[in-house]
Order: structure tokens, then C-alpha cells, then sequence
């Protein structure tokens, strides 16, 4: 399970939305708890595919070094990352998964269609290597009761 | 020097976020931090003793790799080394 607040659940989607046609992409910062990981802030980070930023992301590592040092100063950690699906649907590709090295962090995938952000969902990498890593599904909870109503998200209790 | 290891290579230093190790250069610093924490080798290192593709080594602000001197770098005490895996992916094949 993937915790975050409404603001934050809303702010990631309105990026995808932002950045449509193109795919948008950033990092969560948080703490990983018994529970899952519990994200405290989301960050905004650049798409360096221009050349096919349709339906490629990649964010330099300069800003993810500049990111985690950020995070260092909070007393947060990088527990994942999120991107958007333009025209197609919030589920893990191929190529999602090859790019995927962040053991035990969330990716957070929104399908934006027509400019709309539609489904959000989080798949968990689990696995110890490159060759036992997977995806698990996991509940996207959202510590606010507004979004009950979107029916695809559990509410947080605190 | 400081190393700056990210979340999920943290199984293998017992958790810690930053650790100490001595050096001289970049690749003496790495070295060093396998040798400090083993289960991490595999994790940094092909069998040939290369850095993983995916692996990205910050010395400061600086990439490595496109340092002049790459691995050989020197690396001062109060450099501060950072390793950050690569994010990158997107929605279908092309």
C-alpha cells in the first residue's frame, strides 16, 4: 500500500495533465513504514525524452541526485516515482519494467486521456536483484475523505 | 569520504543512508564500499567488475563517466560521493 495526501494525489495527476500529449514524471519523498511507503511530498522533475517524451520519460540523474539531497535535508527518502500514461492505460509496460531499479519503491502510473487525468495506479518493485524483480500491484490510499467518491481509491483512517 | 546510498541499496549497508569510507580516488572510494558492505557488489558491479549500466555515480555534481579521468578521479575527503539508479520508462513499445 502506497499512502499520500489528496493534495499530493491531485497534484501528480494534474501534471500528467499539464505535460499532455507528452508524459510528465517526478518523485515521491517520504518515509517506507510497516504498512508501505507514506509519501510527504511529490517533486517535480523534467522529461529529457524529447526526442519521443509522447510516450518515453527519463529524469537526468543530476536531478535525482539534487532530488535525494533535498529529500536528505527534509529526513525524507526517495520511495518512488510517478509518470504519466498519455492516452494509454495507467498499467506497467515493458519498457517500465526494464527501466525499473528502485527495489521496494512505488511507481505511480496516470493515464491521461484526451487531457483528462483518468485511472491512477501504483505498482510496488519488489525483488532483490535485477533478475527476480517484479511489479505488485498496491492500494493507492488517499488521506482525505474527498475522493471516496472516485471509487478507485481507499480512504486513509489518520 | 561520505557515500550517499539510495533507498533501495540500503538493505545492504544496514540501512544507512551515508557512509564513511576512505579512498583516494572514485574507484578506490567504490571499492572500498564493497568491500565495507559485500552483499552491495552485485548490486554495483557486471562480473567483470564494471559499473552496472543503470548505475549512475555522482562525484559532487559531476557524472562520472564524463569525467576525464572517470573512475580515476580523486576523490578528497570532503568529496562527497552520491549513487543514484537510473528512473526512466514510458507507455508502450515503439
Amino acid at each position: 500500500m502506497i499512502r499520500i495526501s489528496k493534495e499530493d494525489y491531485e497534484a501528480l495527476r494534474a501534471h500528467g495533465e499539464e505535460t499532455y500529449p507528452n508524459e510528465c514524471c517526478g518523485v515521491l519523498l517520504g518515509k517506507s513504514e510497516a504498512g508501505g511507503n507514506r509519501v510527504k511530498l511529490i517533486v517535480r522533475a523534467g522529461n529529457t525524452r524529447t526526442d519521443s517524451a509522447h510516450n518515453r520519460y527519463h529524469i537526468a540523474p543530476v536531478e535525482l541526485v539534487r532530488i535525494q539531497r533535498q529529500a536528505r535535508g527534509l529526513g525524507f527518502d526517495i520511495v518512488g516515482f510517478y509518470h504519466s500514461h498519455p492516452d494509454h492505460p495507467a498499467q506497467w509496460s515493458k519498457t517500465d519494467f526494464a527501466e525499473a531499479h528502485w527495489m521496494g519503491c512505488s511507481y505511480v502510473i496516470t493515464s491521461v486521456e484526451h487531457g483528462k487525468a483518468a485511472i491512477t495506479n501504483s505498482f510496488l518493485l519488489k525483488g532483490t536483484s535485477e533478475e527476480d524483480k517484479a511489479f505488485e500491484d498496491e492500494q493507492v490510499t488517499i488521506d482525505d475523505e474527498a475522493l471516496v467518491e472516485a471509487g478507485e481509491v481507499e480512504i486513509g483512517l489518520d | 569520504m561520505k557515500i550517499h546510498i539510495p533507498t533501495p541499496l540500503r538493505a545492504y549497508t544496514g540501512g544507512k543512508e551515508t557512509v564513511e569510507v576512505g579512498g583516494g580516488t572514485v574507484a578506490a572510494s567504490l571499492e572500498g564500499l564493497a568491500q565495507d558492505f559485500p552483499a552491495l557488489r552485485n548490486h554495483l558491479f557486471t562480473p567483470e567488475g564494471k559499473l552496472r549500466s543503470f548505475v549512475n555515480v555522482y562525484l559532487n555534481d559531476d557524472d562520472i563517466r564524463y569525467l576525464p579521468a572517470k573512475e580515476e578521479t580523486a576523490a578528497a575527503e570532503n568529496d562527497e560521493l552520491t549513487i543514484i539508479p537510473s528512473i526512466a520508462g514510458g507507455c508502450c513499445c515503439l
